[in-house]
């Protein structure tokens, strides 16, 4: 009997990109590992956490531990924000109340971001990517990059399967995503997307990989809006060949 | 900058309108660049992080204290000490002592607090002549502007503007080659130092074991205006202490590194009291006037943490926000993400509560941080204090989420529902435009609609 993980695929996964989360099943499964999906999952409050609600993100937080504390084995995200909230900021949310602080510790030890889990956990052999005749370039997502450290897992599994990413200038600078802040402050939101975009068409890439798909659907909103070939794609469609992605 | 508009972003809008300057863009990333080459040369940049991070927090953990024992020390030399409660105190305090001086000209070396005061002001206000000696502030001064940077204050400007500004106003002829521009400077401040009757300076930190001040330029201006004029003031804000030489010698080390990329600045003065009988330099009367205006109430708040702050401006440099809107949109003298948490601490949260919303937190700044000050999380802590201020659309759609989300067989059947309309709206799997609260999205962004069939209705029929 192969050994258990557990899937938090995340909102933003469930509602608009399910093919990552189907393209993460195929990863975890290539490598060995018996999937599963703790079916009451739901947010885990990030988007409340970073707007200072904090009461709202503490009763997502909270229902996100439930679940997970209730399950066996990694638990892995296919996102850096994600994960980062989960590992980092709902433990603090969590302090002063000593149940849930041991709740978010044992879950925030098990929980990792998928590229680190293949990399650093699995030790995953890529059989080899299938995006077609593209060039890649890779886009840092922050809270991954700061929070997590996740800079060189994704890069070397993309090496690996053959599709080498070529450098982008900037790529540890903020795509102007930021939650909220991307309707709240719309102007500098996209006058940092406008920089990404333009480091993105000078790398050369026709294809921009991340591991968040928060991040790729701003920087792949904006492409669209300018009617740019170039498309987005989440790291665990592109490694896991799906042909169909819905990044774009 | 009186004129601006008073929200951050109708400022934003007004600099996107005007063109934000892109020396801006360009000197962030190249003071960003020397830091991290600086970091990289020097291996013990780490553990001198940690260390001047623990000498902070021990300062300001008993800064009472240590006050206390700095006041004592700097009179002992012969010092006079003025604690100011407020900007108004301690304009009174400076202008009152220029006036019973009859002090007719001042000269100043760069110092963010005494802009924070709007001390040049008070001074212009007694009918007294104050004149800036940092060639930034010099400029600024000149052009009737604000700092844009808290150590470059021209940031926003190049070469060609300053040459246009001196020609201008000091009436020499136009040139754009900085040796010149330089020298012009150069001789118009040098008779200026020498006709001053009073130096003004900061303090870019206090040493409390023996009442010094220690004061870092670039330019060698400091020195003269410490040493020139027969009275010296040194403003410093009151968080600005170190407890010992030992402390002084780590937060240098940070400091330089951090705001330049240079191992130590080309100056750094230590000044303690007036000159003392057979010395050959140096005033007749030292002050020091230790401002609070706001730093108590910080002290005993959330955000504590952001009077670690050495004012190096790395922070600047390194946010992506700060090099897209340049230091004025943020509406004081403190831009970036520093002046996000120090702004509204100081000067109130209600009427500054845009600035910690204008932040992805991509955490860029805490990265660079010499003393590795969390801004992030002071930014969402300000944050939490002000959510009355959110759009009220975000604040009931934030309330309706976690309501759906704390219900998971809730939450699946409203995104299976989402699924269905994503379908309706959708157009090949995007959305061009929403109104209301998203339409602050779809103005230069598409935004994808939802997928038709969510992941969680994907994995029950894989399981059956």
């Amino acid at each position: 009997m192969s050994e258990p993980v557990q899937l938090f695929v995340t909102c933003l996964v469930n509602s608009l990109y399910p093919d990552v989360g189907k393209a993460t099943v195929t990863l975890l499964e290539q490598a060995g590992y018996r999937v599963e999906f703790p079916f009451d999952q739901t947010c885990c409050g990030q988007p409340a956490f970073n707007g200072g609600f904090s009461e709202e993100a503490t009763a997502m937080a909270r229902q996100t531990l439930d679940v997970l504390d209730a399950t066996l084995g990694p638990i892995i995200i296919p996102s850096g924000s994600c994960a980062a909230m989960i590992i980092q900021h709902t433990p603090e949310l969590m302090v002063g109340d000593s149940e849930y602080v041991a709740k978010s510790g044992r879950v925030a030890a098990r929980t990792r971001e998928l590229t680190q889990f293949l990399v650093d956990n699995a030790g995953t052999e890529i059989v080899g990517a299938d995006c077609g005749d593209c060039t890649t370039t890779y886009q840092a997502s922050c809270h991954g990059l700061r929070g997590l450290g996740v800079l060189e897992q994704p890069k070397r599994l993309l090496s690996d399967a053959g599709v080498d990413p070529v450098p982008l200038d900037g790529e540890d600078e903020c795509c102007g995503f930021g939650g909220l802040f991307s309707v709240k402050m719309p102007e500098v939101s996209t006058a940092m997307m406008d920089t990404k975009i333009k480091a993105i068409e000078a790398s050369g890439a026709d294809l921009v990989v991340g591991i968040d798909v928060s991040c790729l659907m701003h920087i792949g909103g904006g492409l669209k809006r300018q009617g740019s070939h170039i498309r987005t794609k989440h790291i665990a469609e592109v490694l896991a060949g799906e042909s169909t992605g819905t990044s774009q | 900058m009186t004129s601006q508009p008073v929200t951050f972003r109708g400022r934003i809008q007004g600099a996107f309108d005007a063109g934000v300057p892109p020396a801006i863009n360009k000197g962030a990333r190249g003071h960003f660049q020397g830091r991290r080459n600086a970091e990289q040369a020097f291996p013990e940049m780490d553990g001198m992080r940690d260390r001047a991070r623990e000498i902070r927090a021990h300062t300001l953990s008993r800064l009472d204290h240590h006050l206390a024992e700095f006041a004592d020390a700097v009179e002992r030399r012969g010092g006079n000490v003025f604690f100011a409660a407020d900007a108004a105190e301690a304009n009174e305090y400076i202008v009152g002592l220029a006036r019973s001086e009859n002090v007719e000209l001042v000269v100043k070396s760069k110092s963010m607090v005494t802009e924070e005061i709007h001390l040049n002001d008070a001074i212009e206000a007694a009918g007294i002549e104050v004149v800036e000696t940092d060639l930034g502030e010099f400029i600024v001064q000149l052009a009737g502007e604000t700092p844009s940077h808290i150590i470059a204050p021209v940031l926003h400007k190049n070469r060609y503007d300053v040459g246009e500004l001196f020609s201008a106003q000091l009436g020499v002829e136009y040139t754009d080659t900085p040796g010149e521009l330089n020298d012009i400077a150069r001789t118009y401040l040098r008779e200026r130092f020498l006709g001053a009757e009073m130096g003004v300076s900061g303090a870019n930190f206090g040493v409390v074991e023996d009442g010094a001040i220690c004061l870092v330029t670039n330019e060698g201006n400091g020195r003269l205006v410490t040493s020139a004029p027969r009275i010296h003031v040194a403003v410093m804000g009151m968080e600005r202490l170190v407890p010992t030489r030992t402390d002084l010698a780590v937060m240098l080390e940070v400091l330089a590194r951090s705001a330049t990329g240079q191992k130590l600045s080309v100056y750094s003065n230590i000044v303690a009291g007036p000159r003392r009988d057979g010395e050959p330099d140096g005033p007749d009367q030292f002050h020091v006037v230790i401002v609070d205006n706001g730093r108590s109430a910080t002290l005993g708040s959330a955000v504590a943490e952001i009077l670690y702050c050495i004012r190096c401006g790395a922070c600047l440099n390194a946010c992506p926000v700060y090099r897209h809107v340049g230091g004025h949109a943020y509406g004081t003298v403190y831009p970036g993400p520093i002046g996000k948490v120090l702004t509204p601490s100081l000067f109130g949260l209600e009427q500054w509560h845009e600035l910690p919303a204008a932040s992805s937190l991509c955490g860029a700044c805490e990265e660079v941080c010499p003393v590795r000050i969390e801004i992030p999380k002071l930014l969402v802590e300000l944050r939490k204090q002000s959510t009355g201020h959110m759009p009220l659309g975000i604040r009931t759609g934030i309330a309706w989420y976690s309501r759906i989300a704390t219900r998971p067989r809730l939450f699946r059947v409203v995104t299976r529902l989402g699924g269905w309309m994503g379908r309706l709206l959708g157009r090949g799997g995007w959305m061009r435009r929403i109104p209301w609260l998203l339409s602050g999205w779809t103005d230069k962004r598409e935004l994808p609609a939802p997928a038709p069939r969510t992941f969680h209705d994907w994995w029950s029929n894989r399981e059956t």
